[in-house]
């Protein structure tokens, strides 16, 4: 995958959601009876999931209903909690991550993570950027250089940093800076992009700036995005899961999901009955 | 009825004002009691001392004679004694710190772990000296040499860095380590590449910390059996030395025989306190200017 | 995953899949790693076993020597003469005492300080005051040790002239004021923790600052407190240089301030710092105090750890 990112933000129209849906693409991650817990709290249940690629996949539900537990268990994140206790199966591409034999760093690489809030490196933003391909061995200047400049095009940062790349990178605004942790994460050239809430901590015009460049990465990525936002999950996603209490309540194609919920408890969370 | 008189009570609340008040003064002046007591010090030192440092006296050695008495022995014997607690504490503490707080997991042998730091800390210096002479200077046969010295200084302020470095670890946000894992480096990757420099600011501090407890630290040295008088120079690690303390010590015991050892004492708690001044000044230096705001 | 692209820009993937190849040796560095670290961490164990095992063999040498119970209940100590006496007494005696004294002076003054810090002070003041106090804690033992035999002393004696030149009322009022800034700041941590919402509750009764303070934030930071008085004890009990330099080497059982006692510590100088050879019974006796003094203050700390964990007050 040499050509992962566009190199100019495009102007071209989005593809409808209605398009697609027509594609049938190939099924990512394959998520089959997974159970988590934390100590003794059941945090997912039975979660069966099928994530498709190159589509936006959104995960909504209310606070602790193990949404951005699911989403980190896709990286293995989770497992950074010492009481964390899982079964059940998840596989990528056919490959079962959740083996012991399958390196986490590994699966890392393949599957970027982008976090609720913006959390660039106390270093300078080349070094940000270029932080993936260095712990990976790649030590080339020249390929360095290149890998920054396209990660921070295709993360639609390029032009406004261009002239300050070796300045610290806490000197960005945080919607900057949410987007350089996005050009850090497409310097690595992964195949699937999980965003945790990533514009819960920005302003509006930070956040829609961040969502039409989620819309232009789905050519090349797979984005699986977990918000709080249902307006945010209707208008950028493809499908959408909605999770309550631990549990998959239903997961449909967004637009059928928002128009015509099968379950009851879908319609009284998107018509904001709770939550 | 009522049970609360008022003017039984406005009667007591001026005594109860007062008192307050007075107090006030009282608990302010205690406060200020110890840096009377560090002003008298200090002051005491330098009115006994300043006089004496001249460049004879900086430069030159050791002397029965009063008027020719030099600590140049003295500085160097500290000198060499921080280059090994330096890098032997830094390296070790540093280590600790990270295997604690990163590698071992969160249960009975921590927490074994971190108990046995926090009694060591609690041991007297002295008691050091006794592990220092049965270990280094007799089982190991270094005889009363730097390294020994050194070393012995070392296992004293071990628990001091290590403690510093575990809450400079603990204190770097755990949102850039997930940074680091999420793409995919190894743990120790994170910790060389996040972790380690957003916490050397603080584990500096901790470290020259403990390094300015081990520079005035004399009880474990008396020990160990260092001579008051040496008189060719320490040139390394391996050689016979005097330090600092050890000076100022032997010439206050014997400042009931010849008075002006009482003045080269002082003169060299000058030299002392100033090196701790500057080490000190250093580690707040270094904490208020590298340490990172998130 | 476009494996079949057409372009022939850098492909990042194929650089890290080529280089994961060759990282063997990063990867055996990753193992070994925690395995050196955790080597450092033993140096503490390490260290911890050593001081118990040199003072245990020593001193169960020494006991064969001299019969426990002479040593515990002895009110001799002569080591040097013809007819040797390892009383342990005179010692214990010298070192409670001189911590008695370090305490009178410690205990009120520490406490005072720590509660103007912590409920008069203004934010301005405590942040001036408290790091000023700490210099007194940094400054090295000998120093004091200094300050205590050609100042205190001599200042004791020109008002109370029984005093001799080696006393221990001078080096326990020295070491008092060296303790001083730890209780300060620990019994100042224990009162600040304490929650401002208790301290509301008696001020809207119209209490005065200093009702609230005895009445309220005192009692609930009594663990802390008494915490911050066992540690300063057991440092009392374990300081050296003070006591060595100011006191002399009197081993005279007795309970007269103005003379010379020696404390443990001070002993433990003496004794290496002379020339007892290894294998005498004096040589032995330097080990049977160390562990007497080891086990004094390893007490003490446990003691100041149980009480701040036991008495914890949960707000």
């Amino acid at each position: 995958m040499s050509i992962s990112f566009v190199t100019e933000t495009p102007k071209k129209e989005l593809p409808s959601i209605h398009e697609a849906n027509k594609q049938s693409n190939q099924v990512v991650f394959d998520t089959k009876q997974l159970n988590l817990w934390y100590g003794d709290t059941h945090a997912l249940k039975e979660v069966d999931l099928l994530i498709y690629e190159k589509e936006i996949t959104a995960i909504i539900g209310p606070s602790g209903c193990g949404k951005s537990t699911y989403l980190k268990t896709l990286n293995r994140m989770v497992e950074l909690v010492p009481t964390v206790k899982i079964s059940g199966n998840i596989t990528y591409k056919n490959k079962d991550i959740l083996d012991r034999s399958f390196k986490v760093e590994e699966l890392r690489t393949l599957v970027g993570m982008v976090f609720q809030k913006p959390n660039p490196f106390p270093k300078s933003i080349y070094d940000n950027v270029a932080y993936g391909a260095k712990i990976h061995g790649i030590r080339n200047k020249k390929i360095l250089d290149e890998i920054v400049e396209r990660s921070l095009k295709g993360a639609a940062l390029w032009d406004e940093v261009k002239d300050r790349l070796k300045e610290n990178a806490y000197g960005l605004s945080g919607g900057q800076q949410q987007r350089l942790c996005i050009a850090r994460t497409l310097a690595i050239e992964p195949d699937v992009i999980l965003m945790d809430e990533p514009t819960s901590a920005l302003d509006p015009i930070s956040t829609s700036k961040i969502e039409e460049l989620i819309q232009t990465l789905k050519k090349d990525y797979s984005i699986i995005i977990v918000t709080h936002n249902m307006q945010q999950a209707a208008r950028i996603s493809d499908r959408t899961a909605f999770f309550l209490n631990g549990e998959v309540v239903e997961y449909d194609k967004t637009e059928k999901l928002f128009s015509n919920p099968n379950d009851k408890r879908t319609e009284d969370y998107i018509t904001g009955r709770f939550g | 009825m009522k049970l609360m008189d008022p003017s039984k009570m406005q009667a007591r609340m001026h005594r109860r004002i007062y008192q307050n008040n007075i107090l006030k003064y009282i608990f302010l002046l205690a406060t200020l009691f110890g840096l009377v007591v560090l002003a008298t010090l200090i002051i005491r030192v330098l009115n006994d001392g300043l006089g004496w440092i001249d460049f004879n006296f900086l430069t030159g050695r050791l002397s029965n004679d009063a008027e020719r008495a030099g600590i140049m022995g003295a500085i160097l014997g500290t000198f060499w004694l921080m280059v090994v607690v330096a890098p032997v504490t830094l390296i070790v503490g540093i280590g600790t710190a990270i295997f604690l707080e990163l590698y071992l997991k969160k249960g009975k042998a921590q927490s074994f772990i971190q108990t046995n730091i926090s009694n060591l800390a609690g041991v007297p210096s002295i008691v050091y000296g006794i592990l220092g002479l049965t270990i280094f200077v007799r089982l190991m046969d270094m005889g009363n040499i730097v390294l020994a010295g050194g070393l012995t200084l070392s296992l004293l302020v071990l628990p001091i860095i290590i403690v510093a470095a575990q809450e400079a670890i603990r204190a770097v946000p755990s949102f850039l380590t997930e940074a680091s894992y999420g793409m995919g480096a190894t743990k120790w990757q994170t910790i060389k590449n996040i972790i380690l420099p957003a916490a050397l600011p603080g584990m500096l501090t901790g470290a020259i910390l403990a390094l300015s407890r081990a520079i005035g630290e004399t009880a474990p040295l008396t020990v160990i059996g260092i001579p008051a008088l040496i008189i060719p120079f320490p040139s390394g690690i391996t050689d016979k030395f005097t330090a600092l303390p050890m000076q100022i010590y032997y010439w206050t015991l014997d400042s009931s025989l010849v008075a002006e050892y009482a003045n080269l004492a002082a003169a060299t708690i000058v030299v002392l306190l100033l090196l701790l001044f500057i080490l000190n000044s250093t580690a707040i230096f270094i904490r208020n200017k590298f340490q990172q705001r998130y | 995953m476009a494996s079949n692209s057409h372009n022939e820009d850098v492909r990042v993937r194929d650089l890290i899949t080529e280089k994961r190849a060759k990282k063997s040796i990063s990867q055996i560095f990753e193992k070994i790693i925690p395995i050196i670290l955790f080597s450092f961490a033993l140096i503490t164990i390490l260290t911890t076993i050593g001081i118990i095992y040199t003072l245990l063999v020593e001193t169960i040498e020494f006991f064969k020597r001299v019969p426990i119970w002479d040593f515990f209940t002895g009110t001799v100590l002569r080591p040097l003469s013809q007819d040797p006496q390892f009383g342990v007494l005179p010692l214990i005696n010298g070192t409670i005492i001189s911590s008695v004294i370090a305490m009178l002076v410690a205990g009120p003054i520490g406490i005072m300080a720590a509660i103007y810090l912590s409920e008069y002070a203004s934010d301005k003041i405590r942040r001036v005051l408290k790091p000023m106090l700490e210099v007194l804690a940094g400054i090295p033992t000998i120093v004091y040790g200094f300050f205590a035999f050609t100042f205190v002393t001599p200042l004791i004696r020109s008002i109370w002239p029984d005093v001799e030149a080696t006393n221990i009322l001078s080096p326990g009022i020295v070491m008092g004021i060296m303790i001083i800034p730890m209780i300060a700041s620990l019994s100042e941590d224990a009162m600040s923790s304490v929650p401002n919402s208790i301290r509301d509750g008696a001020y809207a009764l119209g209490a005065t600052r200093l009702e609230t303070t005895f009445k309220v934030v005192i009692p609930a930071a009594l663990s802390g407190i008494i915490a911050s008085f066992i540690l300063g004890i057991s440092r009392a009990i374990g300081e050296t240089m003070i006591v060595t330099i100011a006191s002399g080497s009197s081993k005279n059982f007795t309970f007269d301030i103005t003379e010379s006692m020696q404390t443990m510590t001070a002993y433990i100088v003496e004794v290496a710092g002379g020339d007892a050879g290894a294998g005498t019974t004096i040589y032995y006796s330097l080990y049977a105090v160390a562990m007497t003094l080891f086990v004094f203050t390893l007490l003490m700390n446990l003691l100041a750890r149980y009480v701040s964990r036991k008495f914890r007050e949960e707000y």
